[in-house]
């Protein structure tokens, strides 16, 4: 029996707890707003993104679950200093790794730190919040 | 132990494991469990005849006319409306709603009317009334609630000018378990002859609704949150103001005659049922008040008052923890915060207990705006709860605040 205390495992408990990137950036090129009008998570997002299409810097604020916060937190930390296109591949990686059991994802050690959500799509409900900031964020790459 | 309540065992979903652990249902705000009852009662209309209703000859055809118009008349009697002509079988309150907001739109509202509604409403009070405003020029007012979450009464009155052609609230708020002076404010309402409608969906579980003695225009409630099935509900009105509304909804059953030139309607009340309706959902209602009448109301109140009072005893001595939504009288439901744990991270690790709480806005995000929360924790009992579920509640609560520590 998959027990939901697994998902939460320590990487994910310091990273609600302790986000990184946390706050406004004042020099960004990117303002987006992550919603999840169901469970009420809200956050903000900032992207400096340079004339070359590489992600210099980017930060978060808001409020949300220990799960979208954590991911939105570790999502940061994977994509700053790479170009749109690696993030949006990142995306399609981190995708798959929640969504799908068994995703070849969950066994790449490229995903690093993001393995902690492999176990996310035993639980339904709880997709929507690991891959909230994630979809936020392809939305303005994909149109850039 | 109050006898009168029914044995757990009536409700078979009680009896399964959720990881491990016997199910315990604190989300009954959301649906009610069903009883055997219900469940057979839906299991022998398909079984046996499962025939159309109002149309044909043959015996089951019969059988399932005189099974639905009986389930009407059970529905009168629940609600002691006068006539059964006042029972519009919808597809649950917020269907019930769409369909009155649709109706008064053809012509029975004009632009510069305005409809009052409460902070406390669920969405489905709120959003069609908002459709009329933005498409037919109504003004939509709110009356606002206090910090404890009561209504604000003296605003309210200050809200009913003349204008105000329909009041429509809760008569028990489904996010934080506020008991409405619904009374009061029907008389209040018809003082400046606006008509009022009452959302009784959270209600009809836990207190006796007369619509007589309430005197109320409209009322509205959903099977599903009273033991019965989903995808069958009640309109109530007046059959006065039933005859003046023009139908929402058109095609069979609804009409007398029908040329490509003209239609004549029905009667009530099948001028509002068009098409083949949910038969039956209506027998399982039915089968659900006949449940629900053989447990006295003040039974209920007084179990669910009982373990209201029990969780806010327990809960106030978690560290952290605190209420949204303290109102003058509470009923069935409790809802709270605690400090670091969200409660959707708290919801899935309840679920690893067994036990469901709703955690979210509760379909009323504009009561959350005015408790300045994104969501709460919401506890919501009925009859087959008891003392042991707020024990196993508030021990899980203190095994998720460690999780989050």
């Amino acid at each position: 029996m998959t027990q939901a205390a697994d998902l939460y495992q320590d990487i994910i408990l310091h990273h609600s707890r302790a986000p990184r990137h946390f706050g406004q950036l004042e020099q960004h090129s990117h303002h987006i707003k992550a919603d999840n009008p169901l469970c009420g998570d809200s956050y903000e997002l900032f992207l400096q993104i340079d004339d070359q299409g590489i992600i210099r810097n980017a930060t978060f604020q808001g409020a949300g679950c220990a799960i979208s916060k954590a991911s939105t937190s570790l999502m940061l930390d994977a994509i700053i200093g790479k170009s749109i296109q690696e993030a949006e591949e990142l995306f399609i990686h981190f995708q798959r790794l929640v969504k799908e059991p068994g995703s070849p994802e969950s066994q790449d050690e490229s995903m690093g730190k993001l393995a902690a959500f492999s176990g996310v799509w035993k639980f339904p409900s709880r997709v929507k919040c690991a891959i909230l900031s994630w979809h936020a964020m392809h939305d303005v790459l994909h149109h850039n | 132990m109050n006898t009168t309540l029914p044995a757990k065992h009536v409700f078979p979903a009680l009896q399964q494991k959720i990881k491990g652990h016997n199910l315990i249902w604190l989300d009954s705000a959301s649906t009610t469990l069903k009883p055997q009852p219900v469940i057979d009662a839906v299991y022998q209309y398909y079984a046996q005849c499962s025939a159309n209703v109002h149309r044909s000859v043959h015996t089951p055809g019969e059988e399932a006319t005189a099974a639905y118009e009986g389930s009407r008349e059970t529905a009168r009697q629940f609600l002691h409306a006068k006539s059964t002509t006042e029972i519009i079988f919808t597809a649950g309150t917020t269907d019930g709603i769409n369909l009155l907001a649709t109706s008064l739109s053809r012509g029975m509202l004009q632009a510069g009317d305005a409809i009052l509604i409460t902070q406390l409403e669920h969405h489905a009070n709120i959003v069609p009334w908002q459709m009329l405003r933005d498409h037919h020029g109504i003004e939509l007012r709110v009356a606002p609630i206090s910090d404890k979450g009561d209504i604000d009464l003296e605003a309210f009155q200050a809200m009913l000018t003349p204008n105000v052609k329909l009041v429509a609230f809760s008569a028990l708020s489904n996010a934080i378990g506020t008991v409405l002076p619904i009374k009061e404010m029907i008389q209040m309402a018809h003082r400046i002859g606006a008509w009022t409608l009452i959302d009784a969906a959270q209600a009809v579980a836990t207190m006796p609704m007369d619509v007589q003695e309430l005197d109320c225009d409209f009322l509205v409630c959903s099977g599903h949150k009273m033991f019965g099935p989903t995808g069958i509900g009640i309109l109530y009105g007046r059959e006065t103001l039933l005859e003046k509304l023009p139908p929402a909804r058109t095609g069979g059953d609804m009409i007398k005659s029908v040329t490509f030139e003209k239609t004549t309607f029905n009667d009530l009340p099948a001028k509002f049922e068009a098409g083949t309706p949910n038969i039956a959902g209506a027998i399982g209602l039915a089968a659900a008040i006949n449940f629900l009448a053989t447990v006295p109301f003040h039974d209920i109140q007084k179990h669910e008052s009982a373990l209201v009072a029990s969780a806010q005893e327990k809960l106030a001595e978690i560290p952290g923890l605190r209420f949204i939504g303290t109102p003058r009288q509470q009923m069935a439901i409790v809802s709270f915060l605690i400090d670091n744990v969200h409660p959707h991270d708290a919801g899935s690790l309840f679920d690893d207990d067994g036990i469901a709480i709703r955690a979210g806005h509760h379909c009323a995000q504009p009561l959350m705006q005015h408790f300045q929360v994104p969501a709460t924790i919401r506890l919501s009992f009925s009859l087959y709860n008891e003392e042991n579920d707020i024990i196993k509640v508030v021990d899980s609560m203190k095994r998720i605040i460690e999780v989050f520590a």
